[in-house]
């Protein structure tokens, strides 16, 4: 079987596994829903914060489907050997990690169509204006949050730590990034330090596309910046990949 | 036994951490068919020298050789005829038995049957093929493993203390499972330190302890090498006395001349060989835990 066919069963094993466990397909879908229903309550009365916020969660969605998702996933596999076992058969390692990853990547688009529904008929945004660039920026922010997710998870000790680890990280991301509000009424020295990760600039990338319609050509320096930290990740996932746990 | 085309040699293997030898300049061959026993204690080197021929660990010296290839470069050739049970390794929870061994059926060119493979380790009433991984017993899980080494159709099985924390039914079963992969004419390289499982399963075994092997042999030959009889009798006040000695038919004869001659029957009298159990305690035992005669 050709190493596409392998990583295409690998996904479809995945998904079938993914839809068993209910708790992992609460957190990645009905979380960020809560969060914009609750907020989308609070600043009901100005479309001017809604537009805000319904980007927002759109570019948390897709670090939690893809970050917080594989950074927890890949220590259990790891913790519990899985990966090991996996090794030794002959299926590659880039069909298996294929399959897993773009089985995250499909939370994310699920949840992104959610939130463009939800956006329509409840928070007063339209239709996308621009279908390609949300198409470029999600896939560009999976690759990102998807790689980094694989790579933090080498920091994370074990299975137990891993929510602690991945919240570490995501919590104060989105707080900055302007997922709930305008990140102009943030200090400038969180804005810099947001500037300068990911986040805001998926965020910034897919605003363009529900909200403004602005053209990528204006989104180039984002986009910039998230093809630098997916190259990052990348180098970082890969170069520290381990099959088995740390004795 | 010397064999024209060994299934695994491995010579003068040494595997070092920072601050310790765990394998020592370990040698042997396994031969074709052939069920070949590691025992020996627990940190013993067993599964260093069973990963390594896995192709999980890489080794500070020597050669290993496993169906002709070196493990170290894990050639997807070698992967596709090797099964291997790890000594431990989880599963996806969210899967079915059945459906589990389908999906790694579909990683070989030429699989085994998954009904045929689920029959073979006893997986295959319907409630175990579709009851989800995650529900499985211990025993059941360590089905699963074998299963999951099987349905590749491997010539070459790996299996790391595979009946570890079994029951002793679930045991038995295990080595009729175990004897079945013999008869399919299949190589098994299993570490253990059941000495019965050694016994029962295998047609040659090596003791290891600390990184180096200690005898290597059939397990029947192995227990002739230290070659003591234990006689045992109750004595003429009661008390039960026993004598290791090499050749009993003196001392039996001895014995019942004289129960004949008092007109007094012998009671309780036994004649025992050493078994493997009584080699590997002589060969594994540390002066420390040496409990004193």
């Amino acid at each position: 079987m050709s190493d596409t066919t392998l990583a295409w069963r690998q996904y479809r094993l995945e998904r079938k596994m993914f839809w068993r466990n209910p708790t992992a397909a609460f957190f990645s879908f009905v979380l960020p829903l809560i969060f914009l229903f609750l907020f989308g309550a609070v600043f009901s009365g100005s479309q001017a914060n809604l537009d805000v916020l319904v980007p927002g969660i759109a570019g948390l969605s897709v670090m939690a489907t893809t970050f917080n998702a594989l950074a927890t996933q890949m220590t259990f596999l790891r913790e519990q050997g899985v990966l090991k076992r996996v090794r030794g058969t002959p299926l590659p390692g880039t069909s298996y990690l294929t399959g897993i990853i773009g089985s995250a990547a499909t939370n994310a688009v699920i949840q992104i169509l959610i939130i463009i529904v939800a956006g329509k008929f409840f928070f007063g945004l339209g239709w996308p204006k621009n279908w390609a660039e949300l198409a470029i920026f999600t896939v560009l922010g999976v690759a990102c949050f998807a790689s980094m997710g694989v790579a933090f998870s080498h920091v994370i000790p074990n299975f137990e730590a891993a929510p602690a680890y991945t919240n570490l990280v995501f919590l104060p991301m989105i707080f900055i990034s302007g997922v709930f509000f305008d990140v102009a009424h943030v200090p400038t020295f969180l804005r810099d330090i947001a500037n300068a990760l990911p986040l805001v600039h998926v965020i910034n990338g897919i605003s363009a596309a529900l909200v403004t319609g602005a053209p990528i050509a204006d989104h180039l320096s984002d986009l910039a910046v998230v093809a630098v930290w997916t190259l990052a990740c990348v180098i970082l996932a890969v170069r520290g990949f381990s099959w088995s746990a740390r004795d | 036994m010397p064999s024209p085309k060994p299934a695994i040699t491995v010579a003068d293997l040494h595997k070092s951490y920072d601050d310790h030898e765990a394998v020592g300049g370990v040698s042997f061959e396994v031969a074709e068919g052939e069920i070949f026993g590691l025992l020996g204690p627990n940190g013993a080197g067993k599964t260093t020298t069973v990963e390594i021929l896995e192709g999980y660990r890489t080794s500070t010296s020597g050669s290993v050789s496993v169906l002709g290839f070196n493990p170290a470069e894990r050639p997807r050739a070698l992967r596709e005829r090797v099964g291997i049970v790890l000594q431990s390794s989880g599963m996806y929870r969210h899967v079915r038995v059945r459906e589990a061994v389908a999906h790694w059926a579909g990683l070989y060119p030429h699989p085994r049957n998954v009904d045929e493979v689920l029959a073979i380790v006893g997986l295959d009433d319907d409630a175990q093929a579709t009851a989800l991984v995650r529900t499985l017993s211990g025993g059941q899980q360590r089905r699963l493993d074998l299963a999951l080494a099987l349905i590749g159709d491997p010539d070459l099985i790996f299996l790391d203390e595979p009946t570890t924390g079994f029951d002793p039914a679930a045991r038995r079963a295990a080595w009729m499972t175990i004897k079945r992969l013999r008869e399919l004419g299949k190589t098994v390289l299993l570490t253990t330190h059941y000495l019965e499982e050694a016994q029962e399963l295998c047609d040659r075994v090596a003791i290891i302890k600390s990184g180096k092997i200690l005898a290597e042999g059939p397990p029947d030959t192995l227990s002739e090498a230290s070659a003591r009889y234990r006689v045992s009798w109750r004595g003429e006040d009661g008390t039960l006395i026993s004598e290791e000695v090499d050749n009993p038919t003196e001392l039996l004869h001895r014995l019942t001349g004289d129960a004949i001659a008092r007109g007094e029957s012998l009671a309780d009298c036994s004649v025992v060989r050493p078994s493997l159990e009584d080699v590997y305690l002589e060969l594994t035992a540390d002066e420390a835990s040496e409990v004193p005669q």
